[in-house]
């Protein structure tokens, strides 16, 4: 089986509906047909909806997150600058100058004036010897002779050479940082130089970022202490009421969740030479407000969509099924019909050769039963001539009734001769009626006539038109009872065909009854009939190129149809 | 008048024997053949006023056989039998020439006087010929 049949087949198991033309099998075909569409349709469009849905709401995380990271960075890039800065000044201080002339306070404080100059956010500047004790001190403060032998930042400069501190409020209750230097003099005695620097530089650098109102940015120590104001996280000094981040030098992004509930984004960067955090606090809801809509966009775009297809699906295969109905009722009755036709033909051609044959042994009784007449009658002395006299006339009746028969059955009219003339039909069914007349009367039959009288003439043979409308005429008196009502009507059907209509109201006929009406010897007049009359109706009608139709509803009464070519055909000129 | 000479051709012997004692009982000259060479023989030895022909024999047809006697003896009459339902065939036959066509089983009536007809039809084409 190629690849295209086993398509095929799968394509019918799936529309598998029952042959049998019934309502089921256009219900069935409706539902899988639908279904088919319907999902060959709608699930591609959900995978693409859910596809886009997801890539969206990626690409514009990271759109919105992108600036957001680049802007931590310069940020923590400015302030690794001003702590860089600042703890090379105290370097460079530290290595121009011995710790002799640092411990002159007068030097001290041209020095560090000069500095404060350059460098904002100088507060003091104090050289500590190697006991730990401030030796010289220029600032706002009196801490010359302070020991910080044990201090925490005095240890750890000891160790690490420089040193910057978190904030602290220390003596002078706000905000700054330490940076300290560590020297070695010549002859082995270490030194300390340190500086404390007002952290409201800080605020400035954050502050230069220009966040919205919603969004917060704040400097964290990598043990959480916050280092400067946040808008929603706790004053400098206070713990920040977030997890920290892991650990990394890149500038990242986690998703959480903040104390006051709010969907937050962070995004922090750890600095490299000093022990803070940079981070930076958008609310999720703020980052999705244009997703949001761009979401709503889609579930409107999606189920329009969706509302689209299955209309038109809907539509198309009722449209489809309902044709597919229609092309198989009429496929169905013109089958019906053809059946129809071809039985009456059979019938018709069987009647015919069994007329003929029964003609030629009909032709030798006739004789035979002639001759012996004519014997008879010549003979001088004939006992009982008349007795035989009276059998050879039963005899040539006989024969008489048979030759009626088959020639009726061989469709004979009185009229040998096929006499096509241009005539009105309205003339000839007026003409045909009249011959009721009296009947009509006697038995209070209603007769209506509604007859076009704009038709045009017909080419037909006057006879046997008379024939068949008498006929059907016949037939319809004998269905309705006394005091019952027939209907003539004619009209052109098309330029081509002019139609007759004969209907009664009378007891009309079964189905089974209708199928068997153009049969010869079928009858439903027990004693009167012969079973002709329609059979040589039809047989006229089709010879001279018309059609007949009939329709009936027992009760209800019998509605007879006649078209009739306005041009003889064909078959009517070669005669009958 | 002379006396009407008639050929019967039919395949049935039973039917052309009793009508040609009919016939002959009516004071006719009759003669019978039972199928189309026979009657062409007979036309051809004698040529008769009128044939009466069945148009449906066996070897040649009734309407071949016709057209043989018309083609040789033109004043021949022939009024043609037919059984069969269709009257093509009879209408057929008028074209080659024939003079009427009948229905089987015959009404012995409507046959002497379309015979009559066709004898003096046959007889007066008879005179004009010998005249001529």
């Amino acid at each position: 089986m190629s690849r295209l049949e086993r398509f095929r087949s799968l394509f019918r198991t799936a529309l598998d509906v029952p042959e049998e033309i019934a309502p089921e099998r256009y219900q069935a075909l409706r539902r899988k047909i639908t279904l088919l569409l319907t999902t060959a349709a709608v699930v591609p469009l959900l995978i693409l909806s859910v596809i886009n849905y997801h890539q969206y709401r990626a690409t514009l995380t990271r759109e919105i997150v992108t600036p957001v990271r680049g802007l931590v960075n310069k940020t923590r890039h400015s302030f690794e600058l001003f702590l860089a800065e600042r703890a090379s000044t105290v370097s460079l201080i530290s290595q121009v100058y011995t710790p002799a002339e640092l411990a002159d306070e007068r030097n001290l404080n041209r020095i560090f004036r000069a500095v404060k100059g350059e460098f904002p956010g100088f507060i003091d500047l104090g050289l500590i010897d190697e006991n730990g004790v401030h030796a010289s001190y220029v600032g706002p403060y009196n801490l010359k002779g302070k020991d910080y032998s044990t201090a925490d930042w005095y240890q750890q400069t000891r160790v690490k050479g420089v040193y910057v501190s978190d904030v602290f409020m220390g003596f002078r209750r706000f905000p700054h940082i330490v940076i300290a230097v560590q020297r070695m003099t010549d002859d082995g005695h270490s030194w300390v130089l340190r500086a404390t620097i007002d952290t409201g530089q800080f605020d400035r650098l954050i502050a230069s970022m220009g966040l919205e109102p919603e969004s917060d940015a704040f400097l964290v120590s990598t043990a959480g202490v916050l280092q400067t104001a946040s808008r929603f996280y706790g004053a400098v000094l206070d713990q920040l009421p977030l997890p920290m981040p892991p650990m990394t030098y890149e500038t990242a992004t986690l998703e959480t969740t903040d104390p006051a509930g709010r969907d937050v984004f962070i995004t922090y960067t750890y600095f490299q030479h000093a022990d803070f955090v940079l981070m930076a606090v958008k609310p999720r809801a703020d980052i999705f407000k244009p997703w949001t809509t761009l979401r709503s966009d889609l579930i409107l775009l999606f189920v329009t969509s969706v509302a689209l297809i299955l209309s038109v699906t809907f539509g198309l295969t009722d449209l489809l099924v309902r044709r597919m109905r229609a092309s198989d009722e009429r496929r169905i009755a013109a089958f019906v019909q053809m059946e129809h036709t071809q039985k009456l033909s059979s019938i018709g051609r069987l009647a015919a050769g069994v007329a003929h044959e029964i003609n030629n042994p009909l032709a030798i009784i006739n004789e035979k039963a002639g001759l012996a007449s004519d014997l008879m009658e010549l003979a001088k002395d004939f006992p009982e001539r008349d007795r035989f006299r009276g059998l050879v006339d039963a005899i040539l009746r006989s024969v008489e009734r048979c030759r009626s028969i088959t020639h009726r059955l061989l469709g004979f009219s009185r009229r040998m001769d096929v006499n096509i003339e241009q005539l009105d039909v309205n003339d000839v069914l007026k003409e045909t009626m009249s011959f009721l007349e009296q009947e009509a009367l006697h038995r209070s039959i209603t007769t209506s006539v509604s007859l076009d009288q704009a038709m045009p003439r017909i080419a037909s043979d006057r006879g046997q038109l008379q024939q068949v409308f008498l006929n059907i005429l016949n037939n319809a008196f004998a269905a309705v009872p006394d005091g019952g009502s027939v209907t003539l009507a004619t009209w052109l059907r098309d330029p081509d065909t002019v139609g007759v209509s004969i209907k009664d109201n009378g007891k009309g006929m079964s189905d089974e009854v209708l199928r068997h009406i153009f049969e010869p010897f079928f009858t439903t007049k027990k004693t009167s009939g012969t079973g002709l009359g329609m059979f040589i109706t039809y047989g006229i009608i089709k010879r001279l190129g018309g059609d007949i139709a009939v329709q009936s509803k027992e009760g209800a009464g019998t509605t007879v149809s006649i078209f009739l070519p306005v041009k003889a055909a064909p078959t009517a000129t070669l005669g009958s | 008048m002379q006396e009407l000479k008639v050929l019967l051709v039919d395949d049935e012997e039973e039917f052309v024997t009793t009508l040609a004692e009919r016939l002959s009982l009516r004071g006719m000259a009759t003669r019978i053949a039972t199928d189309g060479e026979q009657a062409l023989r007979a036309v051809e030895a004698e040529p008769p006023h009128v044939v009466v022909l069945d148009l449906m024999m066996p070897g040649i047809k009734g309407t071949e056989t016709l057209r043989r006697i018309k083609a040789g003896h033109p004043a021949v009459q022939v009024i043609l039998l037919t059984g069969h339902g269709s009257a093509r065939d009879g209408i057929e036959g008028m074209k080659l020439g024939a003079f009427d066509y009948l229905m089987k089983p015959l009404r012995l009536e409507d046959l002497l006087e379309k015979l009559h007809e066709a004898g003096r039809l046959a007889q007066a084409a008879q005179d004009n010929g010998g005249n001529s």
